[in-house]
């Protein structure tokens, strides 16, 4: 059974969120061990780049896996303010410590009030 | 409700992760593909395949039915041997790719892919009329496990109770029967899907929990349960063709660049009519519109099945029907339909991937060979 950290939210899309959700507020967003345990071994990430408008529901990105190819949604809206470098040398990072790896941070656009609980999040997936 | 291998509840017990593959529950991975991948080539892996079906052919014209059957020259498999064949259509497209094992003189069991054996197993029937054959669906009762990998035949002999040399001076493509430890009786076979040295194991469904135990056991850190994840990069690394992939109804054994399992017969060694034989002696004379060429890549994306092959302008010319990161190799890898004009080793063609254009090599088949 995949682990659902409890002070984290969770889009539909198998990204989690971590940080205050309000308009302004800076907050890390990574794939849930449930998606990236479906994806197996992770071997590419693409994420956006710095300074990117991301909007929320929308495609970002892309991981890689042996197994397939995954694309990779924002869960928020708003400007990326950070991307993690790590992941371009070690994706497999992912894979050991999904909610440890995040991928990009975003500073909000509008304030995020429709992710998922874990508890709401863990129904999704069972 | 998906079908459980008789193995089902060791997958469980070592946490494997399970799909959906062909209406069976099947473990995809266990630990890590690429742990699995690498544990083949270097060690031993050990897989479930009883998802795979097993067809018994018996009788006085067991040989004659096969001949008329399948592509291949069945009579000339010798006793205990193997031999890779396909089931095509009468318009010469692939049904399935078989391995057929001869066990007597009137007796063979063909293995087909799980998503096809009921196809395979009506085809049979409908062609065994006016053959003295009986034909037996075994799926159900028989379970095969292999063991695959350069350590597969130290750890085989030592799971063998009775006759263990028989496992080293067993071919390539050839099965013997065997008993193992724990007064268990097995068929094995020196055949694979890995391209590796590695033993097919066809037990009954009711043994096998214990065969499975018996090769985790002997293997110790030799050996690792390996998912269907890690057989499909193993397989793909070494050039064998996956059934809805690179084959199907709409491909004959040339354009897959396999016509050599197709047996005419010549003067000396006539063969009769089988189903499938005008059509594919046409496919073999006419010029050929596309051949399955192998992908390597210097980037990061890999192609996968079903992305366009692209020329210079943008224009699809041939199609991606397996690719992945490939373990061994490092690098991206894949096999393609391309036009001829294209299929030379060294050529560079587009792939379309995800709407972003990726070059990759073209190279002879298979990419990966053991050494």
């Amino acid at each position: 059974m995949a682990m659902i950290p409890e002070e984290l939210v969770y889009s539909s899309e198998h990204e989690w969120v971590s940080g205050d959700l309000g308009e302004g507020d800076e907050v890390s967003v990574g794939i849930t061990e449930h998606a990236a345990d479906a994806l197996g071994d992770i071997v590419y990430v693409e994420g956006p780049s710095l300074g990117d408008t991301v909007v929320a529901g929308e495609v970002c990105g892309e991981l890689e896996s042996t197994k397939a190819v995954s694309e990779l949604y924002s869960p928020v809206s708003g400007t990326v303010t950070a991307v993690n470098e790590k992941l371009v040398a070690a994706p497999e990072s992912i894979n050991a410590d999904a909610y440890g790896a995040w991928i990009f941070k975003v500073e909000l656009s509008a304030s995020a009030d429709d992710l998922l609980s874990s508890e709401a999040y863990g129904e999704l997936t069972a | 409700m998906s079908l459980h291998s008789p193995l089902h509840d060791e997958h469980v017990a070592l946490g494997a992760t399970l799909v959906d593959f062909a209406g069976w529950s099947m473990p995809v991975r266990y630990s890590g593909d690429i742990a699995e991948h690498n544990a083949v080539r270097t060690s031993a892996g050990l897989f479930d395949l009883s998802h795979m079906g097993e067809i018994s052919v018996r009788g006085a014209d067991a040989v004659d039915f096969l001949e008329y059957a399948v592509v291949g020259r069945m009579g000339a498999v010798g006793l205990g041997r193997a031999k890779y064949t396909m089931i095509c259509a009468t318009d010469g497209g692939v049904i399935d790719d078989l391995v057929v094992y001869r066990r007597d003189w009137d007796h063979f069991v063909i293995v087909a892919n799980a998503s096809n054996k009921d196809t395979v197993l009506a085809a049979l029937i409908e062609r065994a009329d006016g053959f003295d054959v009986d034909l037996d669906d075994e799926s159900a009762s028989i379970a095969l496990i292999a063991v695959q990998g350069p350590a597969s035949e130290g750890i085989v002999t030592a799971m063998t109770a009775r006759d263990a040399d028989n496992i080293a001076a067993l071919p390539y493509y050839a099965a013997t029967h065997v008993v193992l430890t724990g007064d268990i009786h097995a068929f094995v076979a020196r055949t694979g899907y890995t391209g590796e040295d590695g033993f097919e194991l066809f037990v009954s469904a009711d043994e096998a929990p214990d065969v499975w135990r018996l090769a985790i056991a002997t293997g110790g850190d030799a050996i690792i349960p390996c998912g269907l994840s890690s057989r499909d990069t193993l397989r793909l690394e070494a050039g064998m063709p996956l059934y809805g992939q690179e084959l199907s109804r709409d491909t004959t054994p040339f354009d897959a660049g396999l016509g050599r399992v197709v047996v005419f017969g010549s003067e000396a060694k006539p063969r009769g009519t089988f189903v499938g034989r005008d059509a594919l002696e046409a496919a073999r004379d006419a010029a050929p519109t596309r051949v399955l060429v192998g992908l390597v890549g210097e980037g990061r994306r890999s192609p996968r099945t079903g992305y366009p092959v692209v020329d210079a302008d943008g224009t699809e010319v041939g199609i991606v029907t397996s690719g992945a990161p490939s373990p061994t190799l490092g690098k991206p890898i894949g096999m393609a339909y391309v036009p001829p004009a294209l299929a030379d080793p060294g050529t560079i063609v587009g792939i379309d991937v995800r709407g972003r254009r990726e070059e990759m090599t073209v190279a002879a088949l298979p990419l990966y060979r053991r050494t």
